[in-house]
């Protein structure tokens, strides 16, 4: 009775999936899926080796003070950061003080309310604020960028599949580039929209933001590194690798401590079990 | 207990007598998990994974409550202050990561356990009502865990949210009603939120109570083993503790160094990156994908791409808690009184076909969806069904087993080279 029952459940289940199958397969020969351009011509980004990847990774301070600086120079115009807060500069290397000015001196201000009148205003910044965003609100960023709204880039780096590596590769050098002929003539389509820039990084080729880096010393290092267009890319990739986790150096500390301790945890328990049952075939 | 052999809790302190006559839980425990629970001596490692379960539900509730203190349940702030904690509470990215891999770690041993469940027979009389209730677990288990990936409000949140409560709208005429009510609106928002932050701190609660009774149900005939033959006397057993408890330990030493593997050094390599963009419910991530432990179900889902007297979306929702509710009947699906498949050459064919089409289905469920991943996953559902339900009730029925040992001291003497009586005799003590 049992097998009666679940064979015919079983039938009718087997049954919709063949029949399901025979359409999904006749439709793959009637009308085979269009290739898509972003599937032939979308790159994996490329390789930025930071000292940050890998099992032991660390931050390098001073590529990542570089990058702040990009950051502050360059991306700051559009994105904000608004998970950071200035006072998180401190564990990147930079002095209370440091911080302070930065907080201080850093262009756009912070929301406020004027304390007499109660009317919106803003004031400068200090080292406990967040970084404010260079746009009041969404329909703001919108309005000021062809209505592309630019994403905040606290989390950017885990917010995308190979994240460092991908802001890298999106900014660096030879990411902008002309839309290849092979692309138009087979997708006629896929032509990059008036606006829009062509960066075969970007999941759908065609980024709304217009090239960050354009060339070699658009920053002035402080620290005298010569500021060539990768190299501003790798640092504002080292940068918002912070960003997104700035508990990067403890966990990797934390985890070196825990696999050895648990190691020895498990090298005793083996033991403890080998003596146990030292008399008792099993 | 379960066998008249087993140790009598003699407290011999007076404080411990005294206790015992008032509460008494140290007999309790010394029965459930210490000397007093007589455990066949041939169980392999696959018989940690309970209790690397219940570890595992231990870190998810300690670490959850700790998370609890500092989360807000608010669809404005929750992916903020998730932010929060990563950021600014103490050790906050510890908790937050041990708690989101400790899920993955929480599932996968679960899996493991099923898995050995089914290898070794042990759904079968008379562990029955153990099955059913570990099954339960399971439904639970998977509850929250969809919950609890919906409070850090992330991409994957919200459109994982709104896809597994569109399930409950494929229902006729009343599903959209239902839907609307589970939700408390008409996409998830802040009551959803709210709601299922509720559960998901109550859920574990739940599942503990049932592990419980899963303990209960199994310590009245004991549990299973290897061979599947029955316990037929003392030699065939030992004291959970110190035998079991000394094995469970260096299984739950190789489960932390996993578990610290993937906390400190790849603690986003399970998840899924969208899931770091804040919630938007005017903007659709290119696939919606759940987490890794649900895509096997979630490749069922897809494959009912046909209408037939039910629309196709019917037909895959059915599927899909078809696919868990069968387990319910499994002990009835499968007649046959041998219980280990190490004895059942057919069936153990199938189930190896059933692990590999398992992951096939883990595959095809995160696979984007063309033709060749629907085909494979539509190839794949239809064994999964078949399996269950056509395959194995004959094939228990139908197959000759190999013969079974004797004993358990049997087995595990001509494993060591050796069957004869007088060895059986020597090994008694």
């Amino acid at each position: 009775m049992v097998r009666a029952i679940s064979t015919l459940v079983g039938l009718a289940f087997v049954g919709v999936l063949a029949l399901a199958l025979f359409f999904t397969a006749k439709d793959a020969i009637q009308n085979p899926a269009p290739e898509a351009a972003e599937h032939e011509f979308h790159l994996h980004p490329r390789d930025a080796a930071l000292s940050s990847a890998g099992y032991f990774g660390t931050f390098d301070r001073r590529q990542v003070q570089r990058g702040f600086q990009v950051y502050k120079e360059v991306c700051a115009a559009c994105h904000s950061l608004k998970y950071v807060a200035f006072r998180d500069l401190k564990e990147i290397g930079y002095t209370e003080a440091e911080v302070k000015a930065i907080a201080n001196q850093w262009v756009i201000e912070q929301p406020s309310i004027n304390p007499d009148t109660g009317e919106a205003t803003t004031r400068k910044n200090v080292a406990s604020d967040h970084f404010p965003s260079p746009f009041a609100n969404e329909v703001a960023a919108r309005a000021a960028n062809n209505n592309a709204l630019p994403p905040d880039l606290s989390l950017m780096t885990k917010a995308r599949h190979d994240g460092a590596n991908y802001v890298f590769s999106l900014v660096g050098k030879g990411a902008y580039r002309p839309q290849p002929a092979e692309l138009v003539e087979k997708f006629p389509g896929a032509k990059t929209p008036e606006g829009l820039h062509y960066n075969p990084y970007f999941a759908n080729l065609n980024i709304a933001m217009p090239p960050p880096l354009t060339s070699d010393g658009q920053v002035t290092y402080t620290d005298g590194t010569a500021a060539t267009h990768d190299q501003m890319a790798k640092d504002v990739a080292a940068f918002l690798t912070w960003t997104a986790e700035p508990k990067l150096e403890s966990r990797h500390a934390a985890g070196f401590a825990s696999v050895i301790f648990i190691a020895i945890f498990c090298f005793l328990a083996w033991g403890a079990y080998q003596n146990v049952w030292r008399d008792v075939k099993h | 207990m379960s066998f008249p052999w087993a140790k009598h809790y003699e407290p011999k302190q007076p404080l411990m007598r005294w206790l015992d006559e008032k509460l008494p839980v140290p007999r309790l425990v010394y029965n459930a998990v210490g000397a007093g629970y007589p455990v066949p001596r041939n169980l392999n490692y696959f018989w940690n994974f309970g209790v690397l379960a219940g570890a595992a539900l231990g870190i998810q509730i300690i670490t959850g409550i700790v998370l609890a203190m500092h989360y807000a349940a608010n669809a404005g702030v929750a992916f903020g202050s998730v932010e929060g904690i990563m950021r600014d509470v103490n050790a906050g990215w510890f908790l937050r990561y041990a708690h989101a891999n400790g899920a993955s770690m929480f599932l996968l041993v679960v899996y493991i356990h099923i898995a050995r469940g089914l290898y070794y027979g042990s759904y079968k009389a008379p562990r029955e009502m153990v099955w059913l209730l570990g099954v339960v677990i399971f439904l639970l288990m998977m509850a929250t865990a969809f919950m609890g990936y919906v409070l850090p409000w992330g991409q994957m949140s919200f459109w994982g949210a709104q896809v597994i409560t569109g399930f409950f709208s494929a229902i006729p005429l009343v599903g959209e009603t239902i839907r609307v009510w589970l939700l408390g609106g008409y996409a998830p928002d802040n009551a959803a939120l709210n709601r299922f932050f509720s559960l998901h701190y109550l859920l574990p609660f739940v599942i503990a109570g049932v592990i419980i009774l899963h303990i209960w149900a199994l310590h009245i005939p004991g549990s299973n083993n290897p061979t599947g033959v029955d316990v037929k006397g003392e030699q065939d057993t030992v004291p959970f503790h110190p035998y079991y408890t000394a094995k469970d330990a260096v299984g739950l030493g190789v489960f932390m160094l996993l578990f610290a593997l993937l906390l400190f050094f790849s603690p986003n390599l399970l998840g899924h990156p969208d899931n770091y963009i804040e919630a938007n419910p005017l903007s659709t991530p290119a696939h919606i994908v759940p987490e890794w432990y649900f895509l096997p179900f979630y490749a069922i889902l897809k494959s009912f791409t046909a209408d037939f007297i039910l629309p196709a979306k019917l037909w895959g929702v059915l599927a899909m808690f078809g696919s868990i509710l069968l387990l319910f009947f499994l002990p009835w699906l499968d007649s046959s009184p041998v219980r280990s498949a190490n004895y059942r050459p057919k069936y153990r064919g199938f189930l190896i076909v059933l692990l590999f089409d398992v992951i096939l289905l883990g595959y095809v469920g995160g696979a984007e969806a063309n033709a060749r991943n629907v085909i494979l996953g539509q190839i794949a559902s239809g064994y999964y069904f078949a399996h269950f339900l056509i395959i194995l009730p004959w094939v228990s029925r139908s197959e000759r087993p190999r013969p079974l040992p004797g004993s358990i001291t049997e087995a595990v003497l001509a494993k060591h080279g050796g069957t004869s009586p007088a060895q059986t005799a020597l090994a008694s003590n």
